[in-house]
C-alpha cells in the first residue's frame, strides 16, 4: 500500500488506541445537562429559554451570537433549571444553560429513522440549501477546533476550491472516536462527504486515513466504489497529520501559506469525518447538533470505552461508568495527551468538541524536571512548521515580541511536537504559546489603529471637501 | 477525591532524554576505546582513565564550590565524554600532570565559565588539547609508535602519517609518500603493519565509523556534518592530488589523523554546532575547507581541532542567518 505523508517535521507518540475495538455504546442521560453557550470558537450563543420552560431534545436554546457563532440545542427533554455560570474545558466560569432532565422526547421534525438518505435522491438540495440546514443545525467542527462549518462551506470569494479533503486521520494517541465513528456509520460519512462537496461545488473528495486503522481504510476502499468522486488517502502514521495544514500537503501536496492564509487559499476544504457526519444528520435528517462520539480512556481506567454522549453530560459521570477515577494522581484531558486541554474539575460538560475524555495517572501525568537547553536540534527537525522551536520559546521568555514576529511565531499550530521531542523536556511550547498569544495581540491593536487612523483621514477629506 | 493535575498541553512526552544522547556517544566510542587499548595498552588506559576522572573531578567541584548549585551534574555524561575526547586527543605517553592541566581548561575554562553544559560556545576537549598544543608543544607532538603495550612515558616515539605527509610537501617531493602506511591498514587500525604513531583515539577508522553507525541508527546525530566533512576534504584533497602527486592521495588524506574522530565526534557535539541542516552543511564544509588549508599550508600536520573551533566560533552567525524552510515556503508541486 503506497502511502503519503507531510513533508516538514512531525514526532511519533505511542499509540496507546486502547479503546480501538471497544464497540460504541450509548450513553445514559445525565439527571442535569449543563450546555455552555459557548461551544465554538467566535462569539458565544445568545440563550432563548428561561428557567422553568419545557425543551425537548432539539429545542432551540440559544442562537447564533454573531456572523461567526452558532446555534445551541437542548440535547435532552426537561426543564430550564437555570441560567448560570459553569467551568467549562477551558478551566474559565462561562455562561451555561443548566436543563433537569424529564424522560427523553425528541422535536417531531427530527426523522430518527435509520434510512440511509442519498443526496441524488434529493435534488432540491441546492448548495445554498445545504448551507442553511448546516448553518441552522448548529454545526461546527468535530476535530476539536469547533469553527462554524458553515462559514468553511462559503469560502471567501477571492479562492476558489478544488477539493474537500475528509480528515479521518486521528493523530493523537489514545482517542478511537473518529475510528469508531468511521466503523460504524461509513455510508453516512460518504454520503456526507457528497453533501460538502455539493455544498462548495467541487467533485472531488478525499478521505485521509493514517495506517494504524488498516480496517478502516479497507472498509472505505470497499464503500467508495459507489462513490466514484471520493478517493481513499492511506497516510503513513506521524504526528500531527490531523492537523488541517499538514492533512493538506499530505494529500494534495500543497502547502498553505503563513497566515492569515487559510486552506481553502489552496483550493482545499478541511472537515472532519465527525463533521461530515453531523452534516449527513443535520441535512438529511434535520437533527441538530447535540450529540457525539467520545472516547473515554486511560490505561488505568478499568472499563475503557467509546459513547455516543449528549452534550451536557458531565464528565463524571462518563468516567463513573468506565469505573471510575485510578486510584493515584491523575490528569483528566479534555481530548489527547497531545493537545488536550487538562481539567481541573471533573463536573466539566462533553461540548461539541469534546472528542474524548483521556485520564493520565501518575507518572503520565506529571512533568519531568527541565535541563538547561543542549541545542540538540531536535525540536528544529521536529516542527512540522519548520520554525525554531528552541529560539522561539527563548524569544518569549525574554518577550521580545518585535523578533518573534520576524521569526514567524504566529505559524505555529501549538501541536507539542517540539516539547515531546525535548530531551531537556523543556517547556517549549508554554512559552511559544504565550509569545504566540502576545504577538498576536500586538498585531490586531496595529490593525485596529491603522483602521482607525484611516478613517480619522477619511473623516478629515470629507470635510476638507465640504 | 485527589486533586486533579492541570498543566498545559503537551501531555505526553517521547521519554528522550539529555543522559540517553550523552551515553549514546559513550557507547559509540566504545569501539575506538577499544582499539586504543589494543594499539597503546598501559599508556591509553593511563591517559584516558585520568583525563575522565579528571574532568569528572573538576565539573563536581567547581559546580559545587564555585557556582554553589546545588544540582551535581556529573552523572548527565557530558563531562565522561569530554574526558574520552581529551583523551583521544593526546598521544599515549603524555605525563599525568599535563592530563590534569588539559582537563581544567577543557571543563574549568571550556565550559564551566559559560555556566556548564548547554552554554560553551566551544568545544570543551578541543578547547583543551588547543591549549595543551601551545603551551606543551613538545609533549603533545611526540607520539609513541603502536604495539607497545606495556610501556607508557617510556615508549619509543614515531612519525605519523600526517608527519610524512607534511614532510613529503615540505620537501616537494612525493616519493616520500611512500613511507604511508597502506590506507587499508589505517582504515582498520593494524599496528603490526607498521601503521606508526598517532594521538590514542585516531589509529583505527573501522571503529569510529561504528560508533557514527551507531549513532545514526540511534539517532543521536544526523549525517550532515560528518558526511560534508568528508565529502569537502575527499574533493579538494582529491584535486590537490591530481594537480601536485607532492599531496597525499584523498582516502590516506581522511583516514590520518584526527579526521574521522573530529568530523564524527567533536563535530557533531550539540552545543557547539548549528542547528539547521542547512547550517550543517556549510559549517561541515567549511571545515572540511579549513582543516586541509591548515594541514597543507599550515605549519602544524594537524589541522582538525583549529578548524572544528573556528567554526565553532560561526555557529551564532550561521544560526541567525540558516533557518529552517518555514511550511508554505515550499514550492508546490
Amino acid at each position: 500500500m503506497k502511502t503519503f505523508t507531510f513533508r516538514i517535521g512531525g514526532v511519533h507518540p505511542d499509540e496507546n488506541k486502547i479503546t480501538a475495538e471497544v464497540a460504541t455504546k450509548v450513553a445514559a442521560l445525565p439527571k442535569q445537562a449543563i450546555i455552555p453557550l459557548s461551544q465554538h470558537i467566535g462569539a458565544p450563543a445568545k440563550a432563548v429559554v428561561k428557567k422553568g420552560d419545557k425543551v425537548k431534545a432539539g429545542t432551540l436554546i440559544a442562537e447564533a451570537g454573531g456572523f461567526v457563532s452558532a446555534p445551541i440545542f437542548s440535547s435532552v427533554s426537561g426543564t430550564v433549571a437555570k441560567v448560570d455560570m459553569a467551568v467549562d474545558a477551558s478551566g474559565y466560569r462561562k455562561p451555561a444553560v443548566f436543563i433537569d432532565v424529564e424522560g427523553d422526547e425528541w422535536e417531531e421534525s427530527i426523522d430518527r429513522s435509520d434510512k440511509l438518505e442519498r443526496l441524488s435522491d434529493h435534488p432540491e438540495l441546492t448548495p445554498e440549501e445545504i448551507v442553511n440546514r448546516v448553518r441552522a443545525n448548529g454545526v461546527v467542527g468535530m476535530g476539536g477546533a469547533c469553527f462554524p462549518t458553515s462559514i468553511k462551506l462559503t469560502p471567501p470569494p477571492t479562492a476558489k476550491a478544488e477539493w474537500v479533503i475528509i480528515n479521518g486521520v486521528e493523530c493523537e494517541p489514545y482517542i478511537t472516536a473518529d475510528y469508531r465513528l468511521m466503523m460504524e456509520h461509513a455510508d453516512e460519512i460518504l454520503e456526507g462527504v457528497e453533501i460538502l462537496m455539493k455544498a462548495v461545488k467541487v467533485d472531488k473528495g478525499f478521505i485521509g486515513i493514517e495506517d494504524n486503522k488498516p480496517k478502516a481504510i479497507e472498509l472505505f476502499n470497499q464503500k467508495v466504489k459507489f462513490h466514484p468522486n471520493i478517493k481513499v488517502v492511506p497516510l503513513a502514521k506521524k504526528y500531527p497529520q490531523g492537523g488541517e495544514k499538514q492533512l493538506v500537503d499530505a494529500v494534495v501536496r500543497r502547502q498553505v501559506p503563513a497566515p492569515p492564509a487559510i486552506p481553502v487559499n489552496v483550493g482545499a476544504v478541511v472537515q472532519n469525518v465527525g463533521t461530515a457526519f453531523a452534516v449527513y444528520e443535520a441535512v438529511m435528517k434535520n437533527k441538530p447538533l447535540f450529540e457525539r462520539y467520545v472516547t473515554v480512556t486511560g490505561k488505568k481506567l478499568a472499563n475503557p470505552g467509546n459513547f455516543i454522549v449528549r452534550m451536557g453530560t458531565p464528565m463524571k459521570q462518563l468516567i463513573e461508568a468506565c469505573g471510575g477515577l485510578p486510584e493515584g494522581d491523575n490528569k483528566i484531558l479534555a481530548g489527547g495527551p497531545m493537545m488536550g486541554k487538562a481539567l481541573p474539575t471533573v463536573d466539566v460538560p462533553v461540548v461539541k468538541g469534546t472528542n474524548s475524555v483521556t485520564i493520565l495517572t501518575d507518572d503520565d501525568a506529571k512533568r519531568k524536571e527541565p535541563n538547561p537547553c543542549i541545542r540538540c536540534a531536535k525540536c528544529v527537525s521536529a516542527c512540522p512548521m519548520g520554525l525554531e522551536p528552541f529560539l522561539l520559546a527563548t524569544l518569549s521568555a525574554h518577550k521580545d515580541w518585535e523578533r518573534d514576529e520576524k521569526e514567524d511565531i504566529v505559524s505555529c499550530i501549538e501541536c507539542g511536537s517540539c516539547q515531546f521531542t525535548c530531551p531537556a523536556h523543556r517547556p517549549l511550547l508554554d512559552n511559544i504559546r504565550t509569545g504566540k498569544q502576545t504577538v498576536m495581540g500586538i498585531i490586531r491593536a496595529r490593525a485596529a489603529e491603522a483602521a482607525a487612523a484611516k478613517k480619522a483621514a477619511e473623516e478629515k477629506a470629507a470635510q476638507a471637501a465640504k | 477525591m485527589a486533586n486533579l493535575i492541570v498543566s498545559l498541553s503537551p501531555h505526553a512526552h517521547g521519554n528522550d532524554s539529555v543522559e540517553r544522547n550523552m551515553y549514546g556517544v559513550i557507547i559509540a566510542l566504545i569501539p575506538a576505546l577499544i582499539v586504543s587499548f589494543l594499539y597503546f595498552g598501559v599508556g591509553s588506559a593511563i591517559v584516558c582513565g585520568t583525563s575522565v576522572i579528571a574532568c569528572l573531578f573538576f565539573e563536581w567541584a567547581i559546580t559545587k564550590f564555585l557556582l554553589k548549585r546545588e544540582k551535581s551534574t556529573i552523572l548527565d555524561g557530558s563531562a565522561i565524554i569530554t574526558g574520552i575526547l581529551l583523551g583521544f586527543n593526546m598521544p599515549s605517553n603524555l605525563p599525568i600532570w599535563i592530563i590534569i592541566i588539559g582537563a581544567l581548561v577543557a571543563i574549568g575554562v571550556g565550559k564551566m565559565t559559560f555556566g556548564g553544559l548547554g552554554n560553551n560556545p566551544f568545544n570543551p576537549a578541543l578547547v583543551g588539547r588547543a591549549f595543551l598544543l601551545v603551551s606543551f608543544p613538545a609533549q603533545m607532538t611526540t607520539w609513541p609508535e603502536a604495539g607497545q603495550l606495556a610501556s607508557y612515558t617510556d615508549a619509543t616515539t614515531g612519525a605519523t602519517p600526517l608527519a610524512i605527509m607534511k614532510d613529503a610537501i615540505k620537501s616537494g617531493d612525493a616519493s616520500v609518500l611512500n613511507k604511508l602506511p597502506d590506507s587499508l591498514d589505517m582504515f582498520l587500525g593494524n599496528p603490526g603493519a607498521g601503521f606508526g604513531a598517532g594521538c590514542i583515539g585516531e589509529v583505527c577508522g573501522a571503529a569510529l565509523i561504528l560508533g557514527l553507525i551507531f549513532m545514526l541508527w540511534k539517532k543521536i546525530i544526523t549525517w550532515h556534518i560528518p558526511v560534508s566533512i568528508i565529502g569537502t576534504v575527499f574533493v579538494i584533497a582529491g584535486l590537490m592530488h591530481l594537480a601536485n602527486p607532492i599531496y597525499a592521495n584523498p582516502v590516506a588524506v581522511i583516514l590520518s589523523g584526527g579526521l574521522l574522530l573530529g568530523a564524527i565526534f567533536m563535530a557533531t557535539d550539540y552545543v557547539t554546532s548549528p542547528m539547521t541542516a542547512k547550517g550543517q552543511i556549510i559549517y561541515g564544509v567549511a571545515i572540511g575547507f579549513l582543516t586541509i588549508v591548515i594541514r597543507n599550508f599550515g605549519s602544524y600536520p594537524e589541522g582538525m581541532s583549529f578548524a572544528i573551533l573556528i567554526m565553532n566560533a560561526f555557529t551564532p552567525l550561521i544560526n541567525t542567518y540558516c533557518k529552517p524552510k518555514r511550511f508554505g515556503e515550499v514550492a508546490k508541486k
